[in-house]
């Protein structure tokens, strides 16, 4: 198994207040950025990647936001070339760059190149389409946003495995002359890895380019649904999938004790926690998602499975919303419409918020807790989801640098070593292992089953 | 009530979709961005002596989308094209909003295919004064409830769109404003060499018509167009306490004047 770090990078002093106001927290003006603070937050962040990789994480993660206290991340290049040079062993994993949104793919593809030489070959990069709030902060017009996404991509993967000089001319992306001196160190080109919040789009995507599909914290069950086409889909073009082209992302926070970690963990849903990365405006843009996911989203009222940046009720615009809110995000986006409407105050927005903590953990959504009770409950997604990548994502909010870790060393000491048992228990291969999409499909078989739904009603 | 028809044509390689109404003289209406409204009273009103000949905008949901119309001024090279094929002759346009700039990008590159010209509160030029709404970044619901200064004084407010939130409708939105951001994403709302091309319209009388409180596109934009078409007889009108939508918001006002405009 892949086990891999992850922590968002979040701007941990911004006032909880004004991201409640805001109703997110893309937007939050950015007058609450104290220099001295982030560059504190900046370097801490890199002790802790360090420190990862020194308690036996294989992998390090990182993301990119832009305009949005709840990520620091904005140039993750820069933070994974900085990686490449004091880290020595872990893989560095990029989840992702958001490919619609640069004017310059040309410049990402001598960048990450750059990376993988310095790092020798331990980069595994990863794109994405950026979340709405991405399209707006860059100015990436949203009714391209999957087609400036596939000719990024490809455009990239040309630059890196066609010898150059060349032409491309392209419908978004022109060059006279690609002919980047620096290649990836990893022939023919670094792995690459797809993180995704349950486009079924970009599931069949990957499943056609044989790259793994990691779902960021999104609900189990329609997890689970996705992989199935993920399968499917790999059957059709010949291969078989497996863990190997799988990866999970999961919030863990590890104390120890069970209420200090319970105070971790409640800091997960600081100012609203993943339901509130960004008001419904800035989410969905026109045309970020295609005419089909459209409809289905007009026609699917049901709120909480999109999982991180997951679109809900309210982000149709429409005003039935549902009585009595049944979990995370449709607390948020309760609160966020009353707030809106000036019928809640802050205050109540915020206990709307924590209140909804009990459910969060019942759900999966927290792992929060001692060595000892965190492991069964991560036993579980890996027997529903069988994911060859498991991601640990370290809490959010105003969690202290001490806190954090300890954190990382008790996964380190204890739960690490136990998960790494459960996986090869469970026969579950890491995409570094055996290579996704390597197996051959033999037609009239049948394909390997991906995921468990029996353990998820267990 | 006017008859009016919604019909499919095959023009300029694709299948348009365009409301027919009226009796009389052809009279071309440009919709705006969130696509036609309906049948409003001002529609009835000017059905009574003009044939209104309403094409819903490529990638609108009932016409497909052209892919190869990448910004408002080939839209409006599409539409010229449109009215060649139809056989129209010199014809008499209406544009609001970004129906209004298409419109307008129309009359630079021929101001002969136009009798006389009416532009709504159209966006497409940078406002000197003050910021055009991106509509892009807000909710439907405020974009819409942007469009006029006073909801409860404006009683075809609620008729507009059929009057309901249907999934339907919010498809049909969602389309519309897919469409309107392809085009006109970057720059917000306008396009920086109008004002330039402007200037050589010439021989076209042009009714501006604003709203004095309009929030999408300030007013500082009707002076922006008024100015910048010199070389021909322009005028702005701009109606007081009235919002984006003279026609429901002054419909009277806005009627008689069209009316005694297009004489």
């Amino acid at each position: 198994m892949n086990l891999m770090y992850f922590t968002e990078r979040p701007y941990r002093d911004v006032p909880e207040d004004e991201v409640i106001k805001n109703r997110g927290f893309f937007g939050v003006p950015n007058r609450f950025f104290d220099r001295e603070k982030g560059s504190q937050l900046y370097n801490e962040y890199l002790d802790e990647m360090v420190y990862s990789e020194d308690v036996g994480f294989d992998s390090i993660m990182l993301n990119e936001h832009h305009g949005t206290p709840f990520c620091m991340g904005a140039v993750m290049n820069v933070e994974a070339s900085i990686l490449a040079r004091i880290t020595k062993r872990a893989r560095i994993v990029l989840l992702g760059n958001p490919l619609p949104t640069f004017k310059n793919p040309l410049r990402i593809a001598e960048e990450l190149a750059t990376i993988d030489c310095i790092s020798h070959g331990r980069l595994v990069p990863g794109w994405v389409r950026g979340a709405g709030s991405e399209q707006i902060f860059n100015q990436a017009n949203p009714a391209y946003n999957r087609e400036r996404f596939n000719e990024a991509h490809d455009l990239i993967l040309a630059a890196w495995t066609r010898p150059g000089p060349f032409r491309w001319e392209g419908k978004h992306f022109n060059y006279r002359y690609v002919n980047p001196w620096v290649l990836p160190y990893q022939k023919p080109h670094p792995p690459i890895m797809i993180p995704g919040v349950l486009s079924p789009e970009t599931v069949v995507w990957c499943a056609e380019h044989r790259y793994p599909y990691l779902g960021l914290g999104t609900a189990l069950s329609a997890t689970a649904e996705l992989w199935n086409i993920y399968g499917d889909t790999a059957a059709k073009l010949g291969y078989v999938a497996g863990s190997e082209n799988f990866g999970y992302l999961q919030h863990v926070v590890v104390a120890e004790t069970e209420e200090k970690a319970e105070e971790l963990g409640r800091a997960h849903l600081f100012g609203g926690g993943q339901g509130a990365f960004s008001r419904p405006e800035h989410t969905l843009p026109p045309g970020y998602n295609s005419r089909e996911a459209t409809r289905r989203l007009a026609r699917t009222m049901t709120a909480g499975s999109g999982g991180f940046l997951g679109v809900s009720a309210e982000q149709l615009g429409r005003s039935n919303e549902p009585k009595e809110p049944t979990n995370l995000q449709q607390v948020a986006d309760s609160t966020r419409r009353r707030m809106a409407r000036g019928e809640a105050t802050v205050d109540e927005a915020r206990a709307a918020i924590y209140k909804s903590y009990p459910k969060a953990v019942e759900g999966l959504q927290i792992i929060a807790g001692t060595p000892k009770s965190v492991i069964p409950k991560i036993r579980k997604i890996l027997e529903v989801l069988r994911p060859g990548t498991f991601g640990v994502f370290q809490s959010q909010g105003p969690v202290s640098f001490e806190d954090r870790m300890t954190s990382i060393r008790l996964l380190g000491q204890e739960v690490l070593p136990a998960v790494r048992e459960i996986g090869k228990e469970l026969g579950i291969v890491d995409g570094f292992e055996r290579i996704p999409g390597s197996r051959p499909f033999t037609a009239g078989t049948k394909r390997d089953q991906l995921v468990s739904l029996d353990a998820l009603r267990a | 009530m006017a008859e009016w028809a919604e019909e499919i044509t095959h023009v300029a390689g694709t299948d348009l979709a365009m409301i027919k109404g009226g009796t009389g003289k052809p009279l071309l209406v440009l919709h705006e961005e969130l696509g036609h409204p309906g049948w409003m009273s001002w529609h009835e009103a000017l059905a009574k002596e003009r044939t209104l000949l309403i094409p819903i905008q490529p990638g609108y949901g009932k016409s497909p989308r052209v892919e190869q119309i990448r910004n408002v001024h080939e839209l409006g090279m599409f539409y010229s094209w449109v009215m060649r094929e139809m056989n129209v002759g010199q014809i008499d346009v209406v544009g609001f909003s970004l129906g209004g700039w298409v419109a307008a990008e129309m009359a630079t590159a021929n101001s002969k295919q136009f009798r006389k010209m009416v532009l709504v509160a159209p966006s497409g030029i940078k406002a000197p004064e003050g910021e055009i709404l991106d509509i892009f970044a807000v909710t439907i619901g405020t974009q819409l409830n942007a469009t006029v200064l006073d909801i409860a004084a404006t009683p075809e407010f609620r008729k507009m769109y059929g009057g309901e939130r249907t999934p339907e409708q919010f498809e049909a939105f969602e389309d519309a404003r897919t469409e309107s951001a392809r085009i006109a994403w970057d720059p917000i709302l306008h396009n920086p060499s109008l004002p330039y091309f402007l200037a050589g319209v010439r021989g076209l009388p042009t009714q501006i018509i604003w709203g004095r409180e309009d929030a999408t596109v300030p007013v500082s934009v009707g002076e922006a167009y008024k100015s910048a078409l010199k070389n021909t007889d322009a005028k702005l009108t701009i109606f007081d306490h009235c919002g984006h939508r003279p026609e429901i918001e002054k419909s009277a006002e806005f009627i008689k004047l069209v009316r005694e405009f297009l004489v």
